[in-house]
């Protein structure tokens, strides 16, 4: 069973400039133990949509689709329901976790919050869980009562991810969890992040803009452009053999060392990520895109088949409907 | 835009744009641009425009009682016909149809006592809000750019003032110089920087961590430049917002310091007219109008001011502005 | 892996422009008043200790390392935004402190953030013209009056046609067009020498590689010899000729790139290149501990409590550990100028070539 499932979710901000059509119908399902990870570019949604499955987003954001939970609805639940679900069915890894941690309170009082907010257990219960949960993210339990000055960044993220683990969820959203830390530290944490959705059987949203991030961590890879996922499969295959020039470019900003055909040549794509109040017609990436062709501006693209178990919305993808284009050569 | 990015060159150099042929112009441009926008978005405040309304209002009047007839400003009655329909007897003469605001103990109108002490309230507000801003950024811009040691003396200079009762100081002071409109400006004005100076400092602080005063320094800026081009501009805002502010505190320090007898007694403003209601027993007479209009007027231009202030701020702010 | 050769596409590498002879820059430690009243002192942070490196004409030289081995201290350092305890850098022969200011005409920055290395007060053509205007350049060398410079430098950057971005403040541009505006601002002057400090780490993903291509053909076009200073090896793969590896504060691996990234010398180059994610990377061994403290700087091989050979027992086998722990040492060239510091890799090579 699928631990989450999101059909159709569109998000729109409302702004004084105008509706800000952040996400623009996305689907995807998360079952347990499986991590998906979700690329994109600033501004392209992905953050947008790990708000939206927790409801954080301000009431005058309009918010449509289906987003189940363990089968439950959130976008139905009361405010005290969805109290309760969040941390407990779903909880998220910040980015920029060096400044979410309270300066002036031990990190144990810090996890046991989210514990006793919940009420899972009691006070000198939640002390004890507080220490396994240290462990359990590789800081020895006699920290827990460290302030938060004195762990390094590295160990600040693994509070954070400890206290994402309080309550038991069976969603985990990380986003961007790694972005702010140093390369040797990120490969710690990635680890980490990877064993502890092994061990426990997590589901895990991962949401980066670094490719090869996602590669390492994900069993599949979802990647957004202007509001919509345009590609997805698994996340080997997706970053190996990409369908989507838009997915090219991105794997191509991340090339392997020893690869020659990357060398002293830096390939990238000319242009802008669109501004959401402003898509392109037909494909949203077309302006950009080095293969388009006339079609790619009038053909709203959908997510066909792209071999198997892969899909992208792309007019190159195996599942298009046939065009009158001749761009297919060139892909 | 691919690989032809370099090659082009070297291009044909541009001609001469339709438009835009000088840098001064595009700076006239952007200038220009800069304005209108900040206009569109101070249009956009109910505080600001009501603020702006009662200064222009207050404004007005002070200049145009430049031109009135100067003897009508502060004539004392001479016979009963000047304060018609009250007699000798019962000054000071409440509101009537000759006089809207009533007359103080010697027959003066109260409403051309206002207005001519609108000029001097202002004035003294200006004024001293100007020596206040032009001591408070040279000392902030100095102490946040150049650090170290000037930055300890000046700001212990300025926490020595800090910590001094203002009141006191100004009383020391007005006794030592003596009663003129000029020496309470400067009381005003000498007094009231080091707020000023610590505002400013801590902004320059922030703006020389700015990168890109780094990346003026990279291009081989010397500090003259840097201050000019780079911390100006990004203070001048902050020193403008404060500066109207001060006005109002100004004028209010003005009022306190007339009121407690320190003022220029030859020239009126509206803290002269207070203390003189004061000291005349308007309050045991139950002549309200004497006491309460000048009153009125130093706290609805103080509240013009505010709220001009805290509009300019809102948008200058940007932090605040998206809250 | 492919056997990659270090040859130069076009030969490019020429004479030195910049060398930087014993660099050491440290940064005071701060102590709190109540501590200095009674005799503390605040650790001294010895950012870069000791730093030798070259730059030849043409080139592009990667700086990699860790946050905090100094990279980006050694690159302020360069462009004379900080001035150092020790060492001096040489521009074209001749000490950079005398002639400051021409100096900086010809050696160029480019910062990780371009959006805070613009001044959201300045239009783009003010920013441009900024070193004109400082550097007092009323006209080029071909006669170009300002505007004539400026609309040059921008359409040299990729920002064409120029007059449109004039007028434009920095809050309009994107990611992209941002450092593009501050590479311009750079071109401007008709630099010799960019010194770009995490150049594109700030931008989107796609945009990247458009940047990297600009510095690329200014390089190949202008003769721009660039040093980045970037923390991805990739980055350094798809533009260095030479890379240096920085571990606090010196180079402990520098050489052509192929030489430095297929072939690493260091025990702490190995480690670098295991944790650049990759497909299925996460199996490789990860240096433990936090990131190195340039307060506390071990005797002996700077890297020697993190390093694999030592922590394993083999250079107790070796018969070298009391070196890694208590020998300081310099880079020693082991192949054609690929250079590194390990008592490890130094007995390899003196024993034949022997691979671990």
């Amino acid at each position: 069973m699928s631990v989450l499932s999101i059909s159709d979710l569109a998000v729109t901000y409302a702004a004084k400039s105008g509706d800000v059509p952040a996400v623009r119908g996305v689907s995807f399902d998360i079952r347990k133990g499986e991590v998906l990870g979700l690329a994109g570019e600033s501004g392209c949604g992905k953050s947008t949509i790990a708000g939206a499955i927790l409801r954080l987003h301000s009431p005058s954001t309009k918010i449509d689709g289906t987003i189940l939970l363990d089968g439950e609805d959130v976008l139905a639940m009361k405010p005290g329901r969805l109290r309760a679900v969040r941390w407990t069915g779903a909880s998220i890894i910040f980015q920029g976790a060096l400044h979410a941690l309270n300066p002036v309170q031990r990190i144990g009082a810090q996890i046991n919050e989210a514990i006793t907010i919940h009420q899972m257990a009691s006070d000198r219960g939640a002390q004890v869980r507080a220490g396994e949960l240290l462990e359990q993210v590789g800081l020895p339990s006699r920290r827990i009562d460290d302030y938060p000055h004195e762990l390094s960044g590295g160990q600040k993220q693994r509070v954070m991810i400890a206290m994402a683990l309080a309550c038991s969820p069976s969603l985990v959203i990380a986003d961007e969890p790694t972005t702010a830390l140093d390369v040797m530290v990120q490969a710690q944490v990635l680890r980490l992040l990877r064993s502890l959705e092994r061990d426990l059987g997590l589901a895990m949203l991962f949401i980066t803009h670094d490719l090869s991030v996602l590669v390492e961590v994900s069993d599949r890879l979802a990647i957004m452009y202007a509001g919509k996922i345009i590609e997805e499969g698994s996340a080997k295959t997706v970053f190996t053999s990409p369908v989507h020039p838009y997915t090219k470019a991105l794997a191509a900003a991340f090339p392997s060392i020893g690869d020659v055909r990357f060398r002293r040549k830096p390939a990238g794509l000319g242009g802008d990520p669109p501004d959401p109040q402003k898509i392109p017609s037909g494909c949203p990436f077309h302006p950009r895109c080095p293969v388009a062709w006339d079609d790619c501006a009038h053909i709203v693209p959908e997510l066909w088949a792209a071999g198997e178990d892969r899909r992208a919305s792309c007019l190159l993808a195996e599942g298009a409907p046939a065009t009158s284009g001749t761009g297919a050569s060139t892909g | 835009m691919k690989t032809e990015e370099l090659q082009e060159q070297p291009q044909p150099e541009p001609g001469p744009l339709p438009e835009l042929r000088s840098p001064r112009q595009i700076t006239w441009t952007r200038r220009r641009l800069a304005l209108s926008r900040f206009w569109s978005r101070y249009r956009r405040s109910p505080m600001g425009v009501a603020g702006l309304v009662i200064l222009l209002i207050f404004g007005a009047t002070a200049i145009l009682s430049i031109f009135a007839d100067q003897s009508t400003l502060s004539k004392v009655a001479v016979t009963e016909a000047d304060i018609a329909p009250c007699t000798f007897r019962e000054l000071p003469c409440p509101p009537n149809a000759n006089n809207i605001l009533g007359t103080d103990a010697d027959g003066r109108s109260v409403f051309w006592l206002v207005v001519h002490g609108a000029r001097m309230s202002l004035l003294v507000g200006l004024v001293a809000s100007v020596i206040t801003m032009v001591i408070g950024s040279l000392v902030g811009i100095v102490a946040g750019f150049v650090g170290r040691f000037s930055d300890t003396v000046l700001m212990r200079m300025a926490d020595f003032l800090l910590v001094i009762p203002w009141l006191a100081l100004a009383i020391v002071l007005a006794s030592i110089f003596g009663q003129n409109i000029w020496v309470v400006i400067g009381i005003i004005g000498f007094t009231s920087w080091p707020g000023a100076a610590r505002l400013i400092r801590a902004q320059t602080l922030s703006v020389k961590e700015h990168l890109y005063v780094e990346r003026s320094k990279a291009l081989g800026a010397g500090s003259w430049y840097v201050i000019s081009r780079h911390i100006l501009p990004n203070v001048m805002p902050i020193i403008l917002a404060n500066a109207i502010l001060v006005v109002a505190i100004a004028i209010l320090s003005e009022s306190a310091l007339s009121f407690l007898g320190l003022g220029d007694p030859l020239r009126v403003t509206w803290g002269t007219i207070i203390e003189e209601a004061f000291s005349r027993g308007a309050t045991s007479i139950g002549a309200w109008w004497w006491l309460l209009t000048p009153s009125f007027c130093i706290v609805t231009v103080v509240l013009g001011f505010t709220m001009v202030g805290y509009a300019l701020d809102e948008i200058i702010n940007p932090r605040i502005r998206e809250r | 892996m492919t056997e990659v050769t270090s040859e130069h596409p076009t030969s490019l590498a020429g004479e030195p422009v910049i060398e930087v002879r014993g660099l050491k820059v440290n940064f005071t430690g701060r102590v709190s008043l109540l501590a200095g009243l009674t005799g503390k002192k605040g650790a001294d942070a010895k950012a870069v200790d000791g730093l030798d490196l070259t730059l030849h004409r043409g080139e592009v030289l990667a700086l990699a390392g860790e946050s905090g081995c100094g990279k980006t201290t050694t690159a302020r350092a360069i462009m004379g935004l900080i001035r150092p305890q020790a060492g001096e850098v040489l521009y074209e022969g001749k000490p950079l402190s005398r002639n400051l200011r021409a100096y900086r005409r010809k050696v160029q920055m480019v910062f990780q953030d371009p959006s805070a290395a613009l001044n959201p007060r300045q239009t783009v053509y003010e920013i441009v013209a900024e070193g004109l205007r400082i550097h007092g350049i009323h006209s080029g060398p071909d006669g170009q009056n300002e505007e004539q410079l400026v609309a040059r430098a921008l359409s040299r950057s990729g920002l064409r046609p120029p007059e449109r971005f004039y007028l434009q403040y920095p809050h309009e541009l994107s990611g992209g067009q941002r450092q593009r505006v501050v590479i311009a601002g750079a071109l401007a002057l008709d630099p010799e020498v960019i010194v770009a400090d995490e150049p594109v780490s700030n931008l989107d993903a796609s945009v990247r590689g458009e940047i990297l291509d600009l510095l690329m053909k200014l390089r190949g076009e202008l003769k721009i010899s660039i040093i980045i200073v970037t923390h991805d090896l990739g980055l350094a793969w798809t533009v260095a000729d030479r890379v240096a590896i920085m571990y606090l504060g010196r180079i402990v691996e520098i050489g052509p790139a192929e030489d430095v990234l297929l072939r690493p010398e260091h025990p702490y180059t190995r480690a670098l290149l295991d944790v650049v994610p990759e497909a299925g990377g996460l199996d490789r061994p990860i240096l433990t501990g936090e990131p190195p403290d340039p307060t506390r700087i071990p005797d002996g091989c700077r890297f020697h409590p993190r390093c694999p050979v030592v922590v394993s027992g083999r250079a107790a086998e070796l018969g070298i550990e009391a070196r890694c722990k208590g020998e300081d040492l310099a880079l020693r060239e082991l192949a054609p100028e690929h250079e590194a510091a390990c008592y490890e890799s130094f007995m390899r090579h003196e024993s034949g070539g022997a691979t671990v």
